[in-house]
């Protein structure tokens, strides 16, 4: 084929792609996803701007290690299936993270393309492209399953059905092992569903890769709290051979300042989960209620922020302030993320931090003073550290406040399993690479190890997770 | 899916509804609660378990209609199912040996503190039982409050049954008639907690009430049900349902209960009208 005869520096002059999105004018008002991903020919296109290393630093940088150069050697060949079939060996939510995994600071950050432009963004879009292999396959209607091998009578139970969870399910069902999730909402998908808003990620999507697991034969138990209706021992005591533990970061923090109680006051995992899960958006066609408000401020610069101030945009908000006590160049969130907030009109308080949120006569919020920061020395995180310029408080009217400045572990399982170890923070504590925890048969992984993290961190613990846990089956070892 | 096995009113807004539920029958314990959805559409309630059997497998729930959502409930029959029913949710309440018990129920209040009397009771103390409600109607469950009571004092605010006035004004007459209290459970309407607490307070009798805030999880996950106790706040799903009744800052919980009065008033024209 004519484009394998390119030299990489041929290669390296072609721009990279940019995959086309909904009008932010237009957007706001539906809940629709935003980009609309590649066609065959963008696709062939970034695809050719692949240098094709040996080395390939883009494999060390993906946290479970997708053989990159070869499924987007396959994109260019036109062979999409080989290319989907190539993700799936080591990634079983292509269309999940194609779109969500923060790839500008993984393999699209060791990209040589990257590299030698001078500019992380113009890497090789992989995100893009695994996204494009992924709804490839989905548009042939059958996905292919992965080989299952033959019953081995040992069973394992997943606890929590979120990346981490189900990433075990699979690679433990792939060897032949009884699989059970249980999941404590109605809905499985943990983060996926409840967290990540439509716009961003269709729930149309994990619900396929979920009825797959179960194609393959993974039971899953919606409405089921461990640590409640089972406690992990009395899983044990059911007959499960092993249990995984990937419970989540599902522990909202505030900011304990004066007002947090108020009317209108949410925490991001409540406005997000009312929004996706309980799809407030339809409201009264559905009937769970969310606040009908015009003015919001949300605090924190994460994803989480961001996906909690666009759908407050969506709701009907005319105002939508973000406030951030550092800078844009310290936020969290994913650049393309902030980008796509900016563009809808959400506005960035920057370098500024709530004090105290004031309320009306009936308990509702009505007001936030907010005092201006600005940056000091490096802190442990290596960010430089916010301090409060003193004197500058100041009011901004708003009816909601949206607090989204992180989780800490959810508690139910260690409250309830005693000799799980914990750190000083509620994260369960496991052995780096094999996931153990203190407790025989018992292993953990994703948010409630990592404290809040990323889809694919949870992911790349979820594969580690699930190695160790057919080697235990196997040998009986501990 | 859980199916229906007995729905029966009581009143005419209050019924009772036998659900199977093998699994949370098996692990509840009283104080604690469930989380129902009636259909894909719909949201998620926390309601108390007011009684449970392990042998039939099956959980009761005691339910006022107060919005589209238990209305719908209360429109399901014996055989029919709800769509997602989960728990035991929270913390059970803390059961030894106090002495001599008060337990206050109001309203709709009386069913969870049905198996709360009866798990006292069992555990040796002596249970005075004060059922209130606004008018005679509406004194829920008596004949089960007795079986599990040695005493029993019933209110109402018309008079219409037992003593009229307030279940305040029966508890000031047992700590006025020199009656040894060591502890006061108290579920009911927030406005009758808050006043049995004030009330206890001045004695200093520790006062344990049962919170029903507004959920969306149940797991601690959301934060909608936080309250503030002394001068933390809380969240109810997994700190309680049951906490210091001289502690918590009712008045906010009052309001934050009003959140979604508007939605709830509109949800429920519309579903009347449907």
């Amino acid at each position: 084929m004519e484009e394998k005869k390119l030299t990489p520096k041929e290669r390296l002059k072609i721009p990279s792609q940019v995959m086309p999105e909904q009008d932010p004018r237009e957007r706001i008002h539906n809940v629709d996803e935003v980009p609309y991903g590649y066609d065959e020919e963008l696709a062939r296109t970034e695809a050719m701007r692949c240098l094709q290393c040996k080395k390939a630093p883009c494999v060390k940088g993906c946290p479970v290690e997708i053989d990159i150069p070869g499924f987007i050697q396959s994109i260019l060949d036109g062979n999409y299936r080989a290319s989907i079939n190539t993700i799936k060996l080591t990634n079983i939510l292509p269309a999940v993270c194609g779109r969500v995994c923060p790839q500008e600071e993984q393999c699209q950050m060791t990209c040589v393309v990257g590299k030698s432009l001078k500019d992380v963004a113009k890497a090789v879009q992989i995100g893009k492209l695994e996204r494009f292999a992924a709804d490839w396959e989905m548009a042939q209607g059958e996905t292919e399953m992965p080989e299952v091998k033959s019953p081995t009578e040992k069973r394992v139970a997943i606890v929590g059905s979120g990346p981490a969870g189900l990433t075990v399910a699979a690679d433990v069902r792939r060897e032949g092992h009884e699989v059970t999730i249980f999941e404590a909402l109605h809905k499985p998908g943990g983060v996926l569903i409840y967290g990540i808003p439509e716009f961003r990620l269709p729930k149309q999507i994990v619900m396929r890769e979920v009825e797959n697991l179960e194609k393959m034969g993974v039971e899953l138990k919606t409405n089921m709290v461990i640590g409640k209706v089972y406690t992990i021992d009395e899983l044990f005591e059911e007959g499960f051979d092993a249990v995984f533990v990937g419970t989540g970061a599902g522990l909202p923090l505030f900011m304990h300042i004066p007002g947090e109680n108020l009317n209108g006051v949410y925490s991001a995992n409540e406005y997000l989960t009312r929004a996706n899960l309980m799809q407030a958006y339809s409201f009264p066609e559905t009937d769970t209620p969310i606040a009908r408000t015009k003015n919001v401020a949300v605090f924190g610069g994460g994803n989480v922020a961001m996906d909690s101030a666009r759908t407050a945009l969506r709701l009907g908000a005319e105002n939508v302030y973000l406030v951030y006590r550092r800078s844009r160049a310290e936020m969290p969130a994913r650049v393309e993320e902030v980008e796509h907030a900016v563009e809808e009109g959400v506005q960035l308080h920057l370098l500024q931090n709530p004090v105290r949120i004031i309320g009306d006569e009936n308990g509702w919020v009505k007001a936030i003073e907010c005092i201006k920061m600005e940056l000091g020395e490096p802190d442990d995180s290596g960010r430089r550290r916010p301090v409060p310029i003193k004197n500058s408080e100041f009011m901004i009217d708003v009816d909601t406040c949206i607090v989204a400045i992180g989780n800490a572990s959810n508690p139910l399982v260690p409250n309830t399993t005693p000799d799980i170890a914990t750190n000083k923070w509620g994260n369960i504590v496991t052995d780096s690479e094999t996931l153990k925890t203190s407790k025989k048969g018992v292993f953990a992984g994703g948010d409630i190890v990592l404290g809040a993290a990323t889809v694919i961190l949870a992911m790349g613990q979820g594969r580690k997770a699930a190695v160790a846990i057919n080697e235990y089956l196997a040998s009986g070892v501990w | 899916m859980s199916e229906i096995l007995e729905k029966e009113f009581i009143t005419d807004s209050v019924f009772r509804m036998r659900v199977e539920a093998p699994e949370i029958a098996r692990k509840r314990k009283a104080g604690q609660f469930i989380i129902l959805r009636t259909c894909d559409e719909g949201e998620r309630i926390p309601l108390t378990i007011a009684d449970a059997s392990v042998k039939e497998g099956w959980i009761e729930l005691v339910v006022q209609v107060v919005g589209k959502t238990t209305k719908s409930l209360s429109e399901l029959d014996a055989g029919e199912s709800i769509c997602d029913l989960v728990g035991p949710l929270g913390r059970p309440t803390h059961i030894e040996l106090y002495g001599s018990v008060v337990v206050v129920g109001g309203g709709i209040g009386i069913a969870p503190s049905h198996p709360i009397a009866q798990a006292l009771r069992a555990a040796g103390n002596r249970v005075i039982s004060i059922l209130g409600g606004r008018t005679k109607d509406l004194v829920i469950m008596e004949e089960k409050m007795r079986a599990t009571s040695d005493e029993i004092l019933i209110t109402t605010d018309d008079g219409s049954y037992g003593m009229k006035g307030l279940v305040t004004d029966a508890l000031q007459a047992l700590i006025d008639k020199g009656e040894k209290i060591d502890l006061v459970v108290a579920i009911g309407p927030p406005i009758m907690m808050k006043f049995v607490s004030l009330l206890t307070k001045k004695y200093d009798i520790p006062t344990l009430v049962s919170l029903n805030t507004i959920m969306v999880d149940g797991t601690g996950m959301c934060g909608a049900c936080r309250v503030t106790v002394g001068d933390e706040t809380k969240f109810v799903c997994v700190d309680g349902p049951e906490f210091d009744g001289h502690k918590v800052d009712f008045d906010e919980m009052m309001k934050r209960l009003r959140m979604y009065e508007l939605h709830e008033k509109e949800s429920m024209d519309r579903y009347a009208s449907s």
